[in-house]
């Protein structure tokens, strides 16, 4: 498994009929023997239709992934903190592959500045067991980091003030 | 939450990969080697319990063309509900999170097109009062995070 960077501006077109298949997949797969045949079913299309249109979403990236999705906080990982890292610009590249590679971080992204209150481009979300564990791992980031690290903070979440999904027409 | 060693195996198989063909289960039932009834049931199961928030294809928001960002407030304590209340009431605020640092509001805003942020962002601005800060993503240095069960 490798990290790498992903340009932002590249936008996919999809037409009528690949929205339908999102919206009719985007809140799961039916849990049946043949789900992709029921979703054809369900819209009127051919199944050999949905199974080339969702390959060629998951090869533009449309779709990151199909699978299960565990709810991280059942499975024991109750803490998580977002890291923000001062990175030198002209060094952001090596040191975002570096740290979105760790097991233990999930999106890992290069966002801009706003100094002087908001010195930071790197953000990587750091996930463990417990608070300190989180801790232990951003101290792990840092010494990776080395003297690229110009300065870091962990920001817990405090409370979840609104959660929904992201979801499409 | 103590799960069986086989749902720890289906969970960390089938974190990504599930395939893309007419009859899905037949590959993963001879890899894992359980009849498909049972790893069907069983994700069932834990999809009823919470143990899986979700089956299926996750899919890239930006890449269908909408926008999305990673916002941020410093509220004054005393404004921290009203404040709230107003973020939260736009249907473009995904999550909010209240955070312990300075700036301690941080919100995702996804729009149908990325032109949409910055009104989103202005609005909110023009009723809180308050300074957005706007902090999109320039790189992805992305890989999904694979929890293990």
């Amino acid at each position: 498994m490798s990290a790498s960077p992903q340009a932002m501006t590249e936008r996919t077109e999809i037409d009528a009929i690949d929205r339908q298949i999102i919206a009719a997949t985007q809140g799961g797969l039916p849990l049946s023997r043949h789900p992709y045949h029921d979703i054809a079913e369900q819209l009127g299309l051919d199944v050999q239709q949905v199974l080339q249109r969702m390959q060629l979403m998951l090869d533009k990236g449309i779709i990151r992934r199909i699978g299960v999705i565990p709810n991280h906080y059942k499975l024991g990982y109750k803490s998580n903190g977002m890291s923000v890292w001062n990175i030198p610009d002209e060094k952001i590249s090596a040191a975002g592959m570096k740290v979105g590679s760790l097991d233990f971080v999930s999106h890992c992204y290069q966002r801009p500045r706003f100094l002087p209150a908001w010195p930071y481009n790197l953000f990587a979300m750091v996930h463990g067991k417990t608070h300190d564990e989180v801790i232990a791992q951003v101290e792990q980031i840092a010494r990776l980091l080395g003297e690229d690290n110009r300065g870091h903070e962990i920001l817990f979440s405090t409370r979840i003030l609104k959660k929904t999904g992201l979801r499409i027409g | 939450m103590i799960l069986h060693s086989i749902d720890r195996q289906i969970i960390n198989h089938l974190q990504g990969g599930f395939p893309l063909t007419e009859s899905p289960w037949d590959e993963l039932a001879r890899q894992l080697d359980i009849p498909i009834d049972e790893i069907i049931c069983r994700i069932e199961r834990m999809t009823t319990e919470g143990v899986l928030s979700r089956f299926g294809p996750i899919y890239n928001a930006e890449k269908m063309g909408g926008g999305l960002t990673l916002a941020a407030m410093k509220v004054e304590p005393e404004r921290f509900d009203e404040v709230t209340e107003i973020v939260n009431a736009f249907d473009e605020v995904a999550h909010n999170y209240a955070r312990q640092h300075e700036l301690n509001m941080w919100f995702v805003i996804a729009t149908e097109t990325p032109e949409k942020i910055n009104e989103v962002i202005h609005k909110i601005e023009q009723q809180t009062g308050l300074e957005v800060f706007n902090m999109p993503k320039q790189e992805e240095y992305f890989l999904e995070l694979k929890f293990e069960a």
